[in-house]
Formats: C-alpha cells, sequence, structure tokens
C-alpha cells in the first residue's frame, strides 16, 4: 500500500507537488498529466529518490526517505532512458548484478539471471552485448533487472518514450500481465484501458482520480 | 558547475554578457596574481558577496558549497603534503574564489546572451582570420555540454540508488560513459544536419 498524505514539493521556490493526497492499493495504477505537471516527483517519492518538503509518505508503512534502502528492496523503478541502468557488459551479467547481495554463487546468479531473462522475452540474449540491443529489448532488459529482485511493487516513468508503437504495446502487455502492483507514469493514453486507476496531475495538483474513461476524459478536455 | 541560468532581475543579472564575461576573466588573472591570503580571502568574500547581491537561492548555494568543499578539501590534503599550510591556504583560496566567480557567471546569465556578446565582441577580429561565429558556437557547445553532463549524471546516480548501487563504481562510470559517448555522437550529427561543417 502506497501512501501520501498532503505531500507537497518545491524546488527552491517553484512549488511542483501540493496537497497530494492518495491511497494507491490497486494493482494497475497509472499517472498522466502534461510535462511538468510534476509526476516524476511523485513517482520518485515512492522509493525515497526525493524526499517530500512537506507532508508524508509510506509505503506499507515505511518512510521512503528515512528507509531508503529497505523501501527500494520492495519497489523496483524503470526509467524512460534504460541507458542509465544498464551497468554491465551483457544481457546476463546485467541482470546477475542485481543478484550479487543475494547470498547465491556465481552459476547460480547466472542461472536465474538467465530464466529471468528467458521469462521476460529476452530468452537467448544472456551473452548478449547489452548495449546493443534494441530499445525495445534494452527496456525489457531494465525491468528484468528488477524483476529478478521480485519486488512487490514497480514504478516505471514513462518506459515507453523511446519504443515504438509495437513495442510500445508489448512493453505494456508485459507490465500487466505481472504479479506487481505497478505505477505507471506515461503519455501513452491508448495503453491504459485495462488500468484500474488512472490520477491526472495538473500544475502539481491531482485534478482527475478515476476509472481510465473517466480520468482519460477529464485529461483530455484539459489539454484540448 | 552546479548548474544553469536563474532568471532574476538583481544588478548582476542586467549587467551585459560580454562585460559580465571580462570581468570573470579577470577576477581570474587577479585571483592566480596575489599571492597574500588576506587578498585573497578579501577577493572571495567580495564573490560570496555576488551570491547575496543576486539573490542566489539557499539550495543552489548549498550545492556549490558541497561541490566546493570536497575540492577543496581534496587540493588542500594534497598541496599540504607538497608544499606545506600556508601554500595551500593561499591555493584553496584562488580555487574558491575563481570558480565561485564563474558558477555566479553562470547563474546569473544566459548562454544565448554570452553567445551573442562573444560573437559581437570578436567581430572587429574578422579580418585577423577569426570566425566570430565558431568561437560563438564553440562556447555554447561547451557550456551545453557541461549542462548535459550533469543531467546524464544526476539521472545514472538516480538509477544506480534504484539498484540499491549507490556505492558501487561501476555502476555510475558504464551508463555514464555510455551515455556521454552516444550523446557526443547525436550532437555530431545535429551538428552536421544543421549545415556545420560544411564550410
Ligand atoms: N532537480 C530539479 N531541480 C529543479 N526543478 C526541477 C527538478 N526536477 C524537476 N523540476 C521541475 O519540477 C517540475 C515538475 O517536474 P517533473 O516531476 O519532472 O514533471 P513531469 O514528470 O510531470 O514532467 C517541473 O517544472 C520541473 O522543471
Ligand atoms: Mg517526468
Amino acid at each position: 500500500m502506497i501512501e501520501f498524505a498532503d505531500v507537497g514539493h518545491r524546488y527552491g521556490d517553484r512549488v511542483v507537488l501540493s496537497g497530494v493526497d492518495l491511497r494507491l492499493a490497486e494493482q494497475r495504477v497509472a499517472f498522466v498529466g502534461a510535462n511538468g505537471s510534476g509526476k516524476s516527483t511523485l513517482a520518485r517519492m515512492i522509493n525515497g529518490l526525493v524526499p517530500p518538503t512537506s507532508g508524508r509518505v509510506r509505503v506499507d508503512g515505511l518512510d521512503p526517505s528515512r528507509d531508503g534502502r529497505e523501501v527500494r528492496r520492495r519497489v523496483g523503478f524503470v526509467f524512460a532512458n534504460p541507458d542509465s541502468q544498464i551497468v554491465m557488459p551483457t544481457a546476463g551479467e546485467d541482470v546477475a548484478f542485481s543478484l550479487r547481495r543475494s547470498g547465491l554463487s556465481k552459476r547460480e546468479r547466472a542461472e536465474r539471471a538467465a530464466q529471468a531473462l528467458a521469462e521476460y522475452g529476452l530468452d537467448g540474449y544472456a551473452d548478449h552485448p547489452a548495449h546493443q540491443l534494441s530499445g525495445g529489448q534494452k527496456q525489457l532488459l531494465a525491468l528484468c533487472a528488477m524483476l529478478v529482485l521480485d519486488p512487490d511493487v514497480l514504478v516505471c516513468d514513462e518506459p515507453t518514450t523511446l519504443l515504438d508503437l509495437r513495442n510500445k504495446r508489448r512493453f505494456v502487455e508485459r507490465l500487466t500481465g505481472l504479479r506487481q502492483q505497478i505505477v505507471l507514469v506515461t503519455h501513452d493514453l491508448d495503453l491504459l484501458e485495462s488500468f484500474d486507476r488512472v490520477i491526472v496531475l495538473d500544475e502539481g495538483r491531482v485534478v482527475a482520480d478515476d476509472r481510465p474513461e473517466h480520468a482519460l476524459r477529464h485529461y483530455r478536455t484539459l489539454v484540448t | 558547475m552546479t548548474g544553469w541560468y536563474e532568471p532574476g532581475t538583481s544588478p548582476l543579472h542586467r549587467i551585459p554578457a560580454g562585460w559580465k564575461f571580462l570581468a570573470v576573466l579577470a577576477l581570474a588573472a587577479l585571483v592566480f596574481a596575489l599571492r597574500s591570503p588576506v587578498w585573497l580571502g578579501g577577493v572571495c568574500a567580495a564573490v560570496l558577496l555576488g551570491y547575496a547581491v543576486a539573490r542566489v537561492t539557499p539550495r543552489r548555494c548549498l550545492q556549490l558549497a558541497r561541490m566546493l568543499g570536497m575540492l577543496v578539501l581534496l587540493v588542500f590534503a594534497m598541496q599540504w603534503w607538497l608544499l606545506g599550510a600556508g601554500q595551500a591556504l593561499v591555493v584553496c583560496l584562488r580555487i574558491v574564489a575563481a570558480l565561485a566567480a564563474a558558477n555566479l557567471f553562470t547563474v546569473t546569465t544566459r548562454v544565448e546572451d554570452l553567445v551573442f556578446a562573444v560573437e559581437r565582441g570578436l567581430r572587429p577580429f574578422t579580418r585577423l582570420g577569426v570566425r566570430p561565429d565558431r568561437v560563438g558556437l564553440l562556447i555554447g557547445l561547451t557550456l551545453q555540454a557541461v549542462a548535459a553532463l550533469s543531467m546524464i549524471s544526476a539521472e545514472v546516480r538516480e538509477a544506480a540508488k534504484a539498484r540499491g548501487a549507490e556505492r558501487s563504481i561501476p555502476a555510475f562510470a558504464v551508463p555514464f560513459l555510455v551515455r556521454t559517448l552516444r550523446h557526443a555522437d547525436e550532437l555530431g550529427e545535429a551538428l552536421a544536419a544543421r549545415g556545420e561543417g560544411d564550410g
């Protein structure tokens, strides 16, 4: 359960979030809103990358800005640009890198990594140079590197921005098939039909919070 | 540097970019000519006063203090070991004055204003074979590159943290290099596409 209680954030004098009250218990939640509306800031609060300047955030009762490590163990994060996230030369090693503190042997880590790659659509790519994968495959790799740690929540900040339409769809289909609670920040409104809840942000405030068809209708009137 | 232009109306914001640029260069030269810790301390104090005049936000000042603090500590330790405490103090005061002034300049000056000022300032030298537009482009690109690098480094650090790898050197260095090189590549292509390098 992710809770925001009267959360606000400012950078210097600029208020970028204010009065956000949300309890996210649904499996599939999306944040939408114009550029600069505060989606990324809000999403980053869930795993403690950005602390709120007022109000409080809780993830399963834990405070992400105090118990950052513990929270990040439960909350995986996928960024818009997978190049930021890929650390190791091959796909298999990169997934195994996530497991470096798992206590598994090197061989076991490699095996688990290969399994995870197979499970998320990168079967046979364990020895492939990670930075030569296609954009869609790189994003799958970034996803895989998070999921191999089996988090309870997965926050994705515009993970499909750099992908073509087919890869966008595939990526979101994969997300919606996961056991994890998903918080997806996106501009691709047509990928949200199957979501349980869509939250629309505008200038740092929640202006709509509803099932996709209602929230998205509101968002469309906002931008036109 | 710690960051970018912050709009404002202070006297420091209103000084024309070209003069401000010359002033920063002059200050840097002065700082390297001075040897007395007292005078250098005075220059540092004057630069810090400039931060108050420009009303730079506390957050920005803190960022700068953190960056300068680490650098100065490192340099001080090395210089002390090599040359003694007195010399180390002088070197550190020089670094603080020069970098703090350069940072104050970037916080109060728009890049395009600087580029424009440099292009105009160099126009008389066209006959000597200087190409003002090239120099302006070079300065613009350099500043743009610094901004791009600090953005890439912030994003990469965030991603490393999300993987629980904030203390791992490869988790920072590898993606940082990959994205930097890719950025350089894209920048080159973008310049070519806009006709730069066609003579
Ligand atoms: N590190 C930062 N420093 C200063 N301002 C920032 C920073 N990050 C984001 N902002 C500002 O905060 C606002 C909200 O940003 P963000 O949460 O990234 O919005 P979104 O993801 O909806 O585009 C924007 O106006 C942005 O410029
Ligand atoms: Mg964003």
